[in-house]
């Protein structure tokens, strides 16, 4: 068997070898002088060191990366976009708050699990609303939750405005929240590194288990420029666990951050809306032509029954109100705009599709 | 009808080496007796080559330098006696449990199931190899015969039927001396055989050969009894039991063990024999408990119990948001225990409890779950003793379907799974459930079980339509944002905030939407809702701003997203 040194950069400095090439074609590779060792096979020199060349498969006779299997989103118009979410390849769904981001995500994991898989979701800043998830229709057990963050001590002292509270809080201080809860720094740098490192040790052991059909990073809530921090490395390592395996890696971020690692990258936004612009707050006409906040207005009471949320006590309007009541209006869902802006799969100029969300009291 | 029969010889060593298999390449003692007065109770061959016997004081014994001497030990001797009615009942379940060191099965029926007789000798061997124990095997026509062959052959042995005369005439005659009578009884069996001696009967062969009539008249039934076991010819029924279902293993340490490292090396083992047991009674385990006996510095005299991996039986496996675990041990009531017991020189017991979702059987992944919970719950005392137990479950028997999904294959989940715990904690890796209840965060966590084919997948139906609008999800601050609030007319107008992102004027709102719960209990919560939009730089933001009206304070406590 012959081999064939090819001048390339690849592999390391290391010479490639084309196991059915004539000897005549051996060369050296560039600044790497080549010779032939004792057992017939070709070594490289570099500085001095030997380095036993490695064999691989030339380029031109690689095999075509089939094509991965696409599965659905969750959501029609976003599989008419991109064709659904690709098999053992990274995902990217980018996007400041309120773009969709978790709407998507939480379709994509009630798709999967209707399928019958199992799924994870590595929650960097522990932000998975429980009725959300629920009104979204996962199947909860179907689903890991790694709710990465501080960890709780249960000997800390609660704190009141950075200050711990000496007193026994009475009944009626017992609130719906933690009100003496010591609040999490989300400025602290230090606070965001400890959360990428469990997110990305979590990650790492979930895709080493294997057998997950989704695995979902939620870095959404992590600035930009703490979510950069991860190398590009980890990203190439997590493309590489995942090939050639079921598994749909799904990252959701503010930023892309995995660049061309990932197969696919939705950049997601509010689509065109006029809030804010020459209308007042509160001013009922441009309230009516909204379209990122659905919202019904208030026809008599009635109308305000049906639209209010299940189970919801509603107070009543007029009281002591001078100005019009507000749960007049009701946030019944966002208009979201999808970008693709890389796919794996077709080179195409960006495309975008625009979809509607709705909540989960809005009937 | 076939008989087998399972015996240890030197059972006293035999159960040492099988704790401390490195000791087989040493002389070796076992010791008994109350301090100062040990005596030998046995010694392997290498002790014997350098002049140790039974009977010897411990002060003797360790004038041999290169001497192990141990402790008689009857947690390992029980332990290794339950291996050998284990060895047994994985053949057969007709097991007579004759003696610590004997086993007596019966193989009837048994040459279809797994081959002939000297195949399924073979396989006993083996699998009393496996289980660490250096047996004799002998099969025979009756048990009598098969026990005397045991007790006087090595190795494997069987004896067609008919021919246990020929067999067993070459053993001498102390081999039907049992070694474990009454002392009376001993007295008794020891005078008859100093009989038999005096008329020059050495082994067995001469005592069959003995008339029966003159035998009788002189020695009475009892000659006549030892006459038939010498010919084979003995016969009696089995009286069989009932194996417990006990899979414990223990060992003793002669110095304490301080790191967790070495520990593992003395668990590993534990594990292996008891997966071992288990594997030979068809059985996977789906509890496992380890118990460290601890000397104690510090003077406590406490059993520190504590919860361990939580399991889904147990209450304590998942928590409501802002409610920790209740600790095994309060720090105040360790406090006032230690206050009571100051007895220096006592042993404290640590137990840890390794709840399972599914059973198994993998000495390895016990082993790696076990060094995980001890480097999340280290003992806190050098470990003098090791005492391990499972709990016996019916191994899973699911088959993973060729057109199924995909599943976590479960015992690298539940090791995966132990690592995240380790990284996250305890108690915030796992499965979300809702609990009844309106509040806001009425959830637990509870452990996550894949198991493959647990469910269908849900067909499509016209209804799943529906489902495939997506939801506006919230995305909840945990804590939520304290707020300062300027209000008009009772509305929200301006919001200032920790966050620089989650402030600025009110540009929509809908609310208030009241909620209130549980008042009846101290935890009892009302609060109005509001949704609003803020300028978000280009964008626009929603969020869910809260209204506590029991504290009176404003929370932002999420984004809809």
């Amino acid at each position: 068997m012959s081999t064939v040194v090819v001048s390339t950069s690849a592999a390391l400095g290391r010479p490639c070898l084309f196991n059915d090439e004539s000897p005549s074609r051996v060369g050296t590779t560039i600044g790497c002088p080549v010779e032939r060792s004792s057992t017939g096979h070709l070594l490289s020199t570099i500085n001095g060191r030997k380095i036993p060349s490695a064999s691989i498969t030339r380029a031109s006779r690689l095999e075509i990366r089939p094509a991965p299997e696409m599965v659905t989103s969750g959501i029609d118009a976003l599989d008419a976009l991109t064709g659904g979410l690709p098999r053992g390849c990274l995902s990217e769904l980018c996007g400041p708050a309120s773009s969709g981001r978790t709407s998507i995500m939480l379709a994509a994991l009630a798709a999967a699990t209707r399928r019958g898989e199992y799924c994870a979701l590595i929650d960097a800043n522990d932000t998975l609303d429980p009725q959300s998830i629920a009104a979204a229709g996962v199947d909860l057990d179907h689903l890991l939750w790694v709710r990465c963050g501080e960890h709780t001590s249960q000997n800390s002292q609660p704190k009141q405005n950075g200050c711990p509270t000496s007193r026994t809080p009475s009944v009626r201080e017992v609130g719906i929240f933690p009100t003496t809860a010591f609040e999490f720094d989300r400025t602290k740098p230090r606070a965001f590194e400890h959360r990428l490192e469990q997110v990305l040790r979590a990650t790492d052991l979930l895709l080493e288990s294997g057998g997950f059909g989704l695995i979902v990073l939620d870095l959404a809530d992590l600035p930009p420029q703490a979510a950069r921090r991860i190398p590009l490395t980890t990203w190439f390592r997590f493309r590489r666990a995942i090939e050639n395996k079921p598994t749909i890696l799904l990252a959701i971020e503010q930023q892309p951050i995995a660049g061309s690692c990932s197969s696919l990258l939705l950049q997601l936004g509010t689509a065109k809306n006029d809030i804010g612009h020459g209308n007042e707050p509160g001013d009922e006409p441009a309230a009516k032509q909204r379209k990122n906040a659905a919202h019904g207005v208030s026809r008599g009471s009635n109308a305000e029954e049906d639209q209010a949320p299940k189970g919801r006590k509603k107070i009543c309007a007029g009281d002591a109100l001078d100005s019009p009541p507000s749960h007049a209006h009701l946030l019944t869902g966002l208009a979201i705009n999808a970008e693709l802006t890389r796919s794996r799969l077709e080179r195409k100029p960006a495309r975008s599709v625009i979809f509607e969300t709705k909540t989960a009291w809005a009937g | 009808m076939p008989f087998a029969c399972i015996y240890v010889p030197n059972f006293s060593v035999a159960a040492a080496l099988r704790a401390e298999p490195e000791l087989a390449m040493r002389p070796l003692a076992i010791l008994e007796g109350q301090p100062p007065l040990e005596k030998i109770l046995a010694v392997n061959g290498k002790a014997s080559d350098l002049g140790i016997a039974p009977g010897m004081s411990k002060a003797q014994g360790e004038l041999c330098m290169e001497l192990a001497l141990r402790l008689r030990s009857p947690l390992q001797e029980s332990s290794a006696h339950a291996a050998l009615l284990d060895c047994a009942q994985s053949f057969s379940p007709c097991v007579e449990d004759s003696a610590c060191d004997t086993v007596l099965l019966d193989l009837a029926g048994m040459e279809s199931l797994l081959g002939s007789l000297p195949e399924i000798a073979r396989a006993i061997f083996e699998r009393a190899a496996a289980l660490e124990l250096k047996a004799h095997i002998a099969v025979a026509s009756n048990p009598d015969a098969a026990v005397i062959a045991a007790r006087g052959f090595s190795g494997v042995t069987v004896i067609p039927a008919g021919k246990e005369a020929d067999h067993l005439s070459p053993l001498p005659a102390k081999v039907l001396l049992d070694d474990r009578l009454q002392a009376d009884q001993k007295e008794e069996a020891d005078r008859l055989f100093e009989t038999l001696d005096r008329w020059g009967i050495r082994n067995l062969r001469a005592l069959a050969a003995l008339p029966q009539i003159a035998l009788s008249e002189r020695l009475g039934q009892q000659g006549l009894l030892l006459q038939q076991l010498a010919r084979g010819a003995a016969s009696r029924t089995l009286i069989p039991v009932e194996v417990p279902l006990i899979f414990e293993e223990a060992v003793e340490l002669e110095h304490p063990i301080v790191l967790l490292e070495p520990l593992a090396f003395l668990l590993n083992r534990l594990l292996e024999q008891i997966c071992t047991r288990l594997g030979s009674r068809a059985l996977a385990t789906q509890e496992l408990r380890l118990t460290l006996e601890l000397s104690n510095l510090t003077g406590v005299e406490d059993d520190f119990e504590n919860v361990g991996i939580p399991s889904e039986s147990d209450g304590t496996n998942g928590l409501m948001w802002g409610q920790p675990p209740k600790p095994a041990l309060s720090a105040v009531e360790d406090a006032v225990r230690r206050s009571e017991a100051p007895h220096f020189g006592r042993q404290t017991k640590f137990i840890r409890k390794l709840s399972l979702p599914l059973p198994m059987l993998d000495a390895k992944v016990f082993l790696k779950l076990l060094q995980l919970d001890l480097n999340a719950h280290p003992p806190g005392a050098p470990i003098v003793k090791i005492h391990l137990a499972a709990e016996p479950a019916r191994p899973r028997s699911t088959q993973g379907g060729l057109f199924l999904p995909p599943a976590p294959e479960p015992e690298k989940l539940e090791l995966t799974l132990a690592r995240i715990a380790g990284i996250v904690g305890e108690h915030k890796v796992g499965a979300l459930e809702l609990l009844d209840t309106h509040h806001p965060e009425g959830f637990r966590m509870r452990r996550f079980v894949a198991e493959v084919a647990r469910k269908t997948p849900q067909k499509k139906t016209p209804d799943s339509t529906e489902a495939q609008a997506a939801i506006t999800a919230l995305r909840r601050f945990r804590p939520p944002l304290r707020a300062n609030v300027r209000l008009e007319n009772g509305q929200p107008v301006h919001l200032i905030c920790r966050r620089k992102d989650v402030q600025g004027d009110v540009l929509w709102k809908a609310g208030p939407w009241r909620f209130s719960g549980d008042w009846w209990e101290r935890v009892a919560w009302s609060r109005d809702e509001w949704d609003l939009a803020l300028r978000n730089g280009e964008a626009v933001s929603f969020y869910r701003l809260v209204h506590d009206l029991l504290g009176g304070s404003w929370f932002v406590e999420g984004t809809y997203d």
